[in-house]
């Protein structure tokens, strides 16, 4: 009996992410989603600037790889160009939340019918660990080594909160992957993303706050459990949106 | 079959598409092209197509990368300061060897420059713009016919070669009327396979990309891109020839200014000067060899345009500076008048005659 | 035959409608057109105007530098374009906006009090194309023939029920006399 085995939606190849990244686990999470929705064949996905620009080789289903913060846009363009196919882009927060701003708000506001995942680890991995416009106060980086200074280089930005204020989007959840309760709301939360526009409401944007335990200079474990004890109370877990639940901005 | 109508230059372009089987419009508002946008949004939710007012020049163009991926046709347009906005998202059409056809109206630059008619995109269209070795078809329209006939020629060639396609307009060709004959078009069929479709889970995922961390491999990529661009060149050069069979004067404009540049060749042969004019409809791949074979029996070439000389660098590499080119140029918004043509056509045949 | 008209006053006088009928008409009478409005952030109250050339030959430029006709329907287009006015050309002026005279001795001029008479016939809005009515009347190359043709060519579908009153608009300036 094979009781685990590798979701069909994702290549058979090894992902090039460090030691203890938690890319690995949303990629599953999100390949389990299509898998079990039986839409990979139907799928198309965008890949980002960032650590998970090589999305494109590890989902099986056809991928499309945008410039820097331009996923939205791009998958926008690939909706509108078939909306029978299921689209979703796969962003961090420096593509997302920084360059790619105004493609998300107004992708959100739109109520594209599309998926969004934002995985949220408050720093920019793929260029070595510099600071991302969800990098905490205080934080250090690369490019703020006495730590964030919110005086200087403003606040982070809070991309759930931000979205759920517009009336466009049909859903916006925060989730987490720190521990196996967490992994599994993640699961069931972008899972129901892919649902709602399989079902044609439009807009959902699961915000994954993750770990980088390379640029962040911990162990995975510790990087983990900072991660808890520092990102989640900046960056609350909960369902900011859901209008077919008649749910409006609200976290838990 | 077809009747005459007169149409603005820039809905002669927006028609002409929908007939080349575009269904799919993004853009931005900025002026002297916003009659395509207006064009677009009304006709296509009735044809079921897709006009979408995208929040930037930039979400536009990466709109339509998404629907190039997806293998169907798409355009976007826009001014000047618009297609600087565009420019990274041409790299990364290029880059991932997409199909696409876009539109520049030029005004004046640059910066926000102004509104007024302009050439001065010339080199930001025929050498690359954004960033990498990368190329693009440019059409220079003379007409409001010829507006629709390169639109639907763009389509096509943009399709065969997998590159981005480009009017170069500029804002007096985009806002004038004229007579226009529209008739049916046949829309070619090309293969696309590479497009994203959904793998319908029968065939290995599609994947439309533009990077590539294996210098070797890059490198072989430009390689055969290249190799496309060749054939383009080879295959794919237009120009119009007027009056030169006993030429000894060789004017060379584009657009509008080839338009005013007709007339004071006319005023001139009326006064017996031997001048004709080549005029570029594609200005890349630029028309080289009948330049260079023009430089046989003129003594002086004559650049006009509404540039401070961008073109006459192409020129001079045409002819490999065996005779002079001369600026004649307006910029800013300015137009040549006929006047400043003739002088300049009457001053070269006096040269050419005191040599 | 070519024929360089351009008509200039304020936005919203007509100036482009006035252009794009004679457009019109000379496409259905089988000629060369080309039709360019000056363009920009001036819809109502600024300044416009309109390069038509109506022609046997191909067009060349389409931008009008020294028109054969000037249509000037405000003093600063009369004041902007009447040296401009090729000599044995003709300039119309709405002498009701317009109360100084053309100086110029080496072109014809007519004074039309548009505005008014387009005011007394209850069609306020149609000086511009009373104007077009005497130009149909003054120019060698023109005739009153397709008017109608051409106004069913420029005139909205919505707003077809002003058909009539365009055309005895024209009719107004085709039978003005000084």
């Amino acid at each position: 009996m094979i009781v685990f085995q590798k979701p069909k939606s994702l290549c058979d190849v090894p992902l090039h992410y460090c030691p203890g990244c938690t890319h690995g686990i949303i990629h599953r999470l999100v390949a389990e989603a299509i898998d079990e929705l039986g839409i990979e064949g139907d799928t198309i996905g965008v890949a980002p600037v960032g650590c998970a620009v090589m999305a494109y080789n590890y989902f099986n289903c056809d991928m499309v790889e945008a410039a820097h913060g331009r996923a939205p846009a791009v998958a926008t363009g690939i909706k509108r160009a078939d909306p029978s196919k299921i689209v979703f882009s796969y962003q961090g927060d420096g593509d997302l939340a920084s360059i790619g701003t105004a493609e998300t708000v107004h992708s959100a506001t739109r109520n594209e019918n599309i998926t969004v995942i934002f995985v949220n680890n408050a720093i920019y991995g793929m260029t070595g660990g510099q600071m991302a416009p969800t990098t905490l106060p205080g934080q250090v980086t690369q490019t703020s080594p006495y730590g964030r200074d919110v005086k200087q280089c403003g606040y982070p930005v809070k991309i759930s909160e931000m979205l759920s204020q517009l009336e466009g989007p049909e859903y916006i959840e925060r989730v987490a992957v720190n521990n196996v309760k967490n992994v599994r709301a993640a699961k069931k939360a972008i899972k129901k993303a892919f649902q709602n526009q399989i079902d044609g409401k439009g807009f959902s944007l699961i915000e994954v706050i993750s770990s980088c335990p390379t640029n962040w200079g911990m162990s995975p474990e510790k990087a983990l459990g900072w991660l808890e004890e520092n990102m989640i109370p900046y960056y609350p877990l909960g369902v900011y949106k859901d209008r077919s639940a008649g749910k409006e901005a609200e976290a838990k | 079959m077809s009747e005459k109508v007169l149409m603005k230059g820039n809905e002669a372009i927006a028609e002409a598409a929908i007939r080349a089987g575009c269904r799919h419009y993004f853009g931005y508002p900025i002026t002297p092209q916003t009659e395509v946008a207006a064009y677009m949004a009304k006709r296509m939710p009735k044809i079921g197509g897709c006009f979408l007012q995208a929040e930037s020049e930039i979400a536009a163009i990466n709109m339509v990368y998404g629907v190039a991926g997806a293998g169907k046709r798409v355009m976007t347009s826009s001014s000047s300061p618009g297609i600087s906005l565009k420019s990274e998202g041409l790299s990364y059409l290029a880059g991932s060897d997409l199909p696409a056809f876009v539109v520049n109206v030029q005004r004046g630059g640059p910066g926000l420059g102004g509104i007024q008619p302009s050439q001065s995109d010339y080199f930001q269209a025929t050498k690359g713009g954004g960033h990498g070795d990368y190329k693009m078809i440019v059409l220079a329209p003379a007409s409001v016919q010829e507006m629709a006939s390169l639109t639907i020629k763009g389509f096509d060639l943009a399709d065969k070669y997998r590159m981005t396609a480009m009017i170069l307009a500029d804002g007096t060709m985009g806002q004038m009327m004229e007579p226009v004959e529209l008739g049916d078009v046949e829309v070619k069929e090309y293969d696309k396979s590479w497009a994203v479709t959904g793998t319908k889970c029968a065939r290995p995922h599609n994947i439309v990309n533009s990077l590539s961390l294996v210098p070797e491999e890059l490198e072989q990529l430009n390689f055969a891109r290249y190799e496309r661009y060749k054939a383009v060149e080879e295959n794919e050069v237009m120009y119009e020839s007027y009056l030169m069979d006993d030429a000894e004067i060789c004017v060379v404009a584009f657009g509008i200014s080839a338009r005013v540049s007709k007339n004071a060749i006319n005023e001139a042969r009326k006064n017996g000067i031997k001048v004709g004019m080549i005029r570029p409809i594609t200005l890349w791949p630029f028309p080289k060899a009948p330049l260079l074979a023009a430089a046989e029996h003129c003594h002086t070439f004559l650049s006009v345009e509404m540039n401070m000389g961008q073109m006459i660098e192409d020129i001079e590499l045409a002819i490999r500076c065996k005779r002079p080119v001369q600026l004649v140029n307006r910029v800013g918004g300015m137009i040549p008048s006929p006047e400043q043509v003739l002088q300049a056509i009457e001053e070269a045949d006096k040269g050419g005659k005191a040599s | 035959m070519m024929n360089q008209i351009l008509i200039a006053g304020f936005g919203g006088q007509g100036v482009l409608f006035a252009g794009k009928f004679l457009a019109y008409k000379g496409l259905i009478e089988g000629k060369q057109v080309s039709w360019l409005p000056s363009y920009g952030p001036e819809m109502r109250g600024g300044t416009a105007n309109c390069s038509v050339i109506v022609g046997d030959e191909p067009i060349g430029s389409p931008i009008v530098n020294a028109p054969n006709t000037l249509i000037a329907m405000n003093l600063p287009s009369l004041q902007k374009y009447e040296n401009a006015v090729v000599p044995g050309g003709l300039i119309l002026v709405d002498s009701s906006l317009i109360a100084e005279k053309v100086s110029r001795t080496d072109v014809k001029v007519c004074y039309v009090p548009a505005t008014k008479l387009a005011n007394d016939s209850g069609f306020s809005t149609l000086a511009n194309m009373i104007l077009i009515g005497k130009l149909l009347k003054e120019s060698e190359d023109m005739s009153f023939d397709h008017t109608e043709d051409a106004l069913k060519k420029v005139i909205p579908a919505r707003k077809m029920n002003l058909l009539d009153v365009n055309l005895k608009a024209l009719e107004t300036g085709f039978g003005f006399t000084e």
